[in-house]
């Protein structure tokens, strides 16, 4: 029994965390958010040489061959630095690609395709949007996708809970409070599904759990930002961090942060491992991560006083981050709701 | 990461279920009562017997002689919990003096204490609260004073558990009034049923008189219950609230008091419907679940940090303050759910679960309280895990 990362493991976050901590400083992020498109290719590129985008396609299909644990970690760095990325549409894509064929994953692996993701139909399906399917086309409007600027493809769901991969799309942008990343409605008019997948093959699942790993590097981000705020910040002659208010924050912070990472490494595992539960898990560690999350969203805030507030120290980019994963792929409570259909507490 | 268990593993699990399950009617039931009740203590022996508790205490010393594999004990525990059948004994004795005098004890303390503690024979209380020394214990004033052979104690103690059942105490008391504050307690041995000793109960908000006070006039005790060295009290007290703390937040524990409320929320009905078909409690007890699953992965992680003898860092320190409040949200939950009869309590024929739901959310509060504050824990974590100042000690007066 060891339940803990392994050297390997290690090493990979850490490579990313110090490729971010090099190329997505706040000023980089706060490019970004402005609308800077060259900083945000360059960071893409960056990201895409160092090889994660096919870190979960097999082996075989030309990829890395790591598991959604591995993945989480990546992801969980991703959030840490409030980094966009297409990694996540990357990742769900390779965990169901291989059911649609092997050039899919293969073609993720090399580049060659670069996938956006769009899941809404599977858990928020909402009037004046909904794809339908005919004839192996899909025609109609989802909403909130995540597409990369250099996506080829996109996986696409329909209402009655299939998985399409079509290449032609129309895109309008959404705007959220988020503005580090991009969010689209895609409009299909009878486009094409280069192939289809009957069930949603534990899509939303996989997505649901990389969102818990984002969520979980965003908010031990905006904890250490308080710890270290609270170390060097004086009021009344001492720093505010040995007054107990303050620190029994940060404390809190942690009690909720700790069990909550061990949760999102849990569900990743079990995914990995065809364990029984790993549906159930995954859905806990969303709607879990996203109450801490918030949690800790609100309390590093706190801890920064007024200053916490302002845009000068860019730490709303994080509660942002935290704010807008709470709802993607399903609120808390939808989350909670697909836990308790999978364990026969109410019929599905 | 590697979570399946090696074959000999996965057997050893098999006999422990085996072992509980087929002995399940030897289990004592709630209504066998009383610290020394006979089917108690036989089901004590006979867990011993089995290597199911006190597994990892020496033959001579009256436990299973085995040695030390967290693996093991961490299975026995979730086999417990999965099965529900009766625990074996715990309690201060054996889950704190045992450990000391294991690792602190003189061979004749280890040989006249040690066996009949185990065996539920020889009931123990602590003696280290005092009314002006709770959180920070390290103010205690009960004084020992030399006399020959003997210390005279006087003083008193408080939230003193099972002092009127108890056989004997483990007692901090000041030894030296002249060293500084953590310096100069001694911990020391000694019979409840010595003359000078006086114990009142303090009745609870459970309605059960579990703590006490403790009063010590002209006590006369022998110095030789002294364990490890006089004046070195607080060294030898610490060791023993470190297995406190981590009794406090046992995941195993906490999973089995979940499932027990989905089996009370699945079973129970209200206006013809069951309660777990009500979306508001069922979105509760959900959420409440992703905090389980939470403290059960991050006890995985202290128990892998344990296996390979590094520290669990901050895994470790939130335990106390994360399972204990955990385990009062659960029960806190029971209780809405059952609506207007979770206030029933004691007796009658509309009790639930014979009013465990109720008498743990309260004495829950004792435990948050216990064993250092949230509070307390909540400096901890902060000061030791997260490296953040200490609190200035106030100017003297």
């Amino acid at each position: 029994m060891e339940f803990a990362l392994s050297e390997d493991q290690r090493m990979l976050q850490d490579s990313i965390s110090g490729f971010l901590k090099d190329n997505a400083s706040l000023d980089t992020i706060r490019k970004i958010a402005d609308g800077d498109a060259d900083a945000k290719a360059t960071l893409a590129a960056g990201l895409s040489e160092m090889g994660i985008m096919g870190l979960h396609v097999p082996e075989a299909a030309g990829g890395s061959g790591l598991g959604l644990l591995e993945a989480c970690l990546v992801q969980e760095a991703l959030g840490y630095a409030v980094t966009p990325s297409g990694f996540l549409a990357a990742t769900v894509a390779a965990h169901v690609l291989p059911n649609a064929g092997e050039a899919y994953a293969e073609g993720v692996a090399t580049g060659d395709m670069v996938f956006g993701l769009s899941l809404t139909e599977l858990s928020s399906r909402r009037d004046l949007a909904g794809l339908t399917l005919k004839d192996g086309h899909v025609s109609g409007k989802t909403l909130l996708a995540m597409v990369p600027d250099s996506a080829t493809h996109v996986l696409t769901a329909d209402t009655d809970g299939g998985l399409h991969v079509v290449d032609t799309w129309s895109a309008t942008a959404m705007r959220t409070i988020d503005r580090t990343r991009t969010f689209q409605e895609l409009g299909f008019d009878h486009a094409k599904c280069e192939a289809s997948m009957a069930q949603a093959d534990g899509a939303l699942e996989a997505a649901r759990l990389l969102i818990a790993a984002d969520t979980l590097g965003a908010a031990q981000a905006m904890l250490d930002k308080a710890v270290e705020y609270a170390k060097e910040r004086k009021q009344f002659g001492r720093v505010i961090g040995s007054f107990q208010a303050v620190k029994h924050l940060c404390a809190e912070m942690t009690a909720k942060l700790e069990p909550a990472r061990a949760l999102v490494w849990h569900a990743a595992y079990a995914m990995d491992t065809g364990d029984p539960e790993a549906a159930v898990m995954a859905n806990l560690a969303k709607a879990h991560l996203a109450e801490v999350g918030t949690f800790v969203a609100k309390t590093s805030t706190e801890v920064h006083g007024g200053m916490g507030f302002t845009d000068l120290l860019g730490l709303h980019y994080w509660f942002k981050r935290i704010g807008v994963n709470r709802q993607l792929f399903g609120s808390p409570e939808q989350a909670r709701h697909s836990a308790a259909e999978l364990q026969g507490f109410v019929a599905a | 990461m590697e979570l399946s268990l090696s074959p000999e593993y996965e057997a050893f699990r098999q006999d422990v279920n085996r072992i509980l399950t087929e002995n399940a009617h030897l289990a004592p039931g709630p209504e066998d009562r009383g610290m020394k009740n006979p089917k108690r203590l036989a089901w004590q022996k006979f867990l011993i017997e089995k290597g199911l508790t006190a597994r990892t205490i020496p033959k001579e010393y009256g436990g299973y002689g085995a040695e030390p594999d967290l693996l093991k004990s961490r299975i026995i525990a979730e086999e417990f919990a999965r099965t529900g059948i009766a625990r074996p004994m715990g309690g201060q004795g054996i889950s704190m003096l045992v450990p000391t005098l294991l690792e602190l004890g003189t061979p004749e303390q280890k040989e006249a204490y040690i066996r009949p503690t185990l065996h539920g024979e020889m009931i123990w209380c602590q003696g280290y609260s005092e009314p002006g020394a709770g959180s920070d214990l390290a103010a205690l004033r009960t004084a020992a004073v030399e006399d020959g052979d003997d210390f005279i104690i006087n003083g008193q103690k408080i939230w003193t558990s099972t002092a009127k059942q108890a056989d004997m105490i483990f007692c901090l008391v000041r030894t030296d009034p002249d060293a500084k504050k953590h310096h100069g307690i001694s911990y020391v041995l000694f019979p409840m049923d010595t003359p000078g000793i006086e114990v009142r109960p303090l009745v609870d908000m459970t309605e059960n008189a579990n703590f006490n006070e403790v009063f010590f006039t002209d006590v006369r005790v022998p110095q030789s219950g002294i364990v490890f060295e006089k004046n070195k009290g607080w060294q030898v007290a610490n060791a023993t609230l470190t297995h406190e703390r981590g009794m406090l937040g046992d995941p195993n524990a906490t999973k089995a008091r979940f499932l027990e409320l989905v089996e009370l929320m699945k079973k129970e009905t209200m206006n013809g419907e069951r309660l777990i078909d009500n979306p508001l409690l069922r979105d509760r007890l959900v959420k409440l679940q992703g905090e389980v699953y939470a403290m059960q992965a991050n006890g995985l992680r202290v128990t892998t940090a344990r296996l390979k003898q590094e520290s669990a860092g901050l895994a470790g320190l939130i335990v106390k303050l994360q399972g204990c409040e955990l385990n009062h949200q659960i029960a806190g939950l029971a209780i809405d759910a059952l609506g207007e009869l979770g206030i029933l309590y004691g007796d009658g024929d509309h009790l639930r679960a014979d009013g465990s739901w109720q008498w743990r959310y309260m004495y829950d509060l004792g435990l948050i309280i216990g064993g250092g504050t949230a509070q307390i824990q909540k400096n901890i974590i902060s000061e030791r895990g997260l490296g953040m100042p200490r609190e200035p000690k106030p100017a003297k007066v």
